[in-house]
């Protein structure tokens, strides 16, 4: 089920602006790849080009190669829509349908593709997401109630579970963690874990600690200068980038000595 | 409202400002009471010279449909056939207004380009400012005959549903072109608010819907319809109290007769506020007072219609 993405001579703008300059990149599938860099280098911006939700964005746009295993993402006649239920995404802030109940809130991207799913499949397809986000037992009594009820950690799992409902290839996750407390964060690290086992993850985190403990590779994103456009510095195995990192930016970013 | 009486090495706050200050508060004060005070006042007004035709009246007010109260002695009068064509005109109006308003709405915030979306929302305003009368001619002189064929049609293969039975009217001066009118009328404000409650969903709702694979109109429906529900349901209610009271147009428009009837494509039907502004010049006896009494009857459907819009504009925002 998890994808490749490979990344080739990527340019993203915003209008007339150069956001994010040249990035070449490959994301293995069935492992967790961490984004890291200083705020506004672009990152989440990238992120956000792999599953053309970055264009949602009036006058924003990106010009060079992804490819999702032969997928070719920005091919001219390929659906961004067809794209999105491939490569799920998890926000930095939840953001559950408020009018919708917590079953309905999973089932929904679901039923976009199968309108006519039976009840018992519908049923099905709720258990099996929300017991893959452990949430189940937490809201397996009151399915029926709306998901804004939720806790702040319990509504990004809520989250997860729809993104997974769609069965995408690849999950992308912007900073998800950065709106929880700390046991709230270890449940998501913890689910991060088993969902590599059948996806692809990227996830954006402005916590270096969080990146050591839930990725296998490391991307940095730094700023070519104030103005400039955001580069890929340096990818890396994880460990290798925390302890061994082959460039002196990502040395200084590492170590809490900027610029 | 300011209490500032802490003592301290700073010179008091100097006594032009309090007099200011107190003017201020002084006027606004008043102006809030002031509007109770008009509220309560038309409403005094209405029951008092409605009281003489009503104590009078020798047929039941709500109930009958007859209207014989221009005499001296023993009317007989009731409300009956004209709020139920003020209410099922108005309704006819809204159901055609809604639909169109929404997606007037859809189009300017989610589908135009800027620049168009701006022109479009500008042109929608200059509805509201077009004068009721210009409405009124242009149903009567523009709308009616042009709908007679329509009418036509519609009894021929749509006679079956009650509400398009025939004969239909040969002048086109029907309820259902009263209601068009009305429905062209009320389509800025629905628009209006609609448009602004589409306009504050929030991002995260609409990327989470895309971001799942939603194609636009399934965004559309997954995050802004919900999200909009409560603004679009006050909008109509703010619509509808425009058309219960519309007088000017629908007076113009309707050929009258006071009967109660679901045929939208004869002539019959008459609205309260057009009953008034038709029968005022002519009243004698109780006329006046037994007019009065109607329209202490639009006054209270007018209210509740508006409370309640109120009521579910309140109650939708305190759920988002």
């Amino acid at each position: 089920m998890a994808k490749r993405i490979d990344v080739s001579g990527l340019h993203v703008y915003y209008g007339d602006f150069l956001a994010v300059e040249d990035v070449s990149m490959t994301i293995e599938p069935r492992s967790v790849t961490a984004f890291i860099g200083s705020s506004g280098c672009g990152k989440s911006t990238f992120l956000r080009t792999l599953n053309r939700m970055h264009e949602v964005t009036p006058g924003a746009y990106a010009r060079g190669k992804v490819l999702l295993d032969d997928l070719d993402v920005y091919g001219p006649d390929v659906d961004p829509v067809l794209v999105r239920s491939e490569v799920g995404m998890v926000f930095q802030r939840a953001n559950p349908f408020p009018t919708m109940s917590i079953y309905d809130n999973v089932i929904a991207g679901a039923r976009l593709n199968n309108k006519r799913m039976s009840r018992s499949r519908a049923d099905d397809l709720v258990e099996e997401s929300l017991r893959g986000a452990n949430l189940w037992e937490e809201v397996k009594d009151r399915l029926h109630k709306p998901g804004s009820g939720l806790s702040g950690g319990q509504q990004q799992r809520l989250c997860i579970a729809r993104a997974t409902a769609v069965r995408p290839s690849v999950l992308l996750m912007d900073e998800p963690c950065s709106a929880l407390d700390p046991i709230s964060t270890l449940a998501i690290e913890d689910l991060i874990h088993q969902l590599k086992e059948d996806y692809t993850i990227v996830i954006v985190t402005h916590n270096m600690q969080q990146a050591a403990r839930v990725s296998d590779r490391t991307a940095f994103f730094n700023l070519a200068g104030p103005g400039k456009p955001g580069r890929l510095i340096e990818m890396g195995e994880t460990n290798q980038m925390f302890t061994r990192p082959e460039k002196k930016e990502t040395e200084n970013y590492i170590t809490g000595r900027f610029g | 409202m300011t209490t500032t009486d802490a003592p301290q090495a700073a010179p008091p706050p100097t006594a032009s400002r309090r007099i200011g200050d107190a003017v201020f508060a002084g006027l606004a004060r008043g102006s809030g009471l002031l509007i109770l005070v008009i509220l309560a006042g038309v409403a005094a007004f209405l029951v008092i010279q409605a009281w003489p035709s009503l104590s009078a009246n020798t047929a039941n007010f709500l109930t009958s449909t007859e209207w014989e109260a221009n005499v001296r002695e023993a009317p007989a009068f009731g409300v009956a056939a004209l709020a139920f064509g003020t209410l099922l005109a108005a309704a006819v109006a809204l159901l055609l207004a809604t639909p169109v308003a929404v997606g007037i709405a859809l189009f300017i915030v989610y589908y135009a380009p800027r620049r168009l979306a701006s022109v479009l929302g500008y042109l929608v305003d200059l509805l509201a400012a077009i004068p009721s009368v210009v409405y009124g001619l242009w149903g009567i002189g523009f709308l009616a005959p042009r709908l007679v064929p329509v009418f036509g049609g519609l009894t021929e293969h749509l006679g079956w549903i009650p509400l398009f039975s025939g004969p239909a009217s040969t002048s086109g001066r029907t309820i259902l072109t009263a209601s068009i009118v009305l429905a062209v009328m009320i389509l800025p404000i629905i628009t209006a608010m609609s448009r602004d409650v589409f306009k504050q969903v929030p991002q995260g709702h609409r990327e989470a819907a895309l971001a799942m694979g939603a194609t636009r109109w399934e965004m559309i429906r997954l995050a802004v319809l919900p999200f909009g529900r409560s603004g679009v349901v006050g909008g109509a209610m703010l619509g509808l109290g425009r058309a219960l009271g519309e007088t000017m147009a629908v007076a113009m428009i309707l050929s009258p007769s006071l009967v109660i009837s679901f045929d939208l494509l004869q002539s019959g039907n008459q609205t309260i506020a057009a009953h008034i502004a038709l029968q005022y010049p002519e009243a004698t006896g109780y006329g006046v007072s037994a007019l009065i009494a109607a329209g202490l009857v639009l006054f209270a459907i007018t209210l509740a219609v508006n409370m309640g819009a109120r009521y579910i504009v309140a109650r939708g925002s305190k759920e988002a």
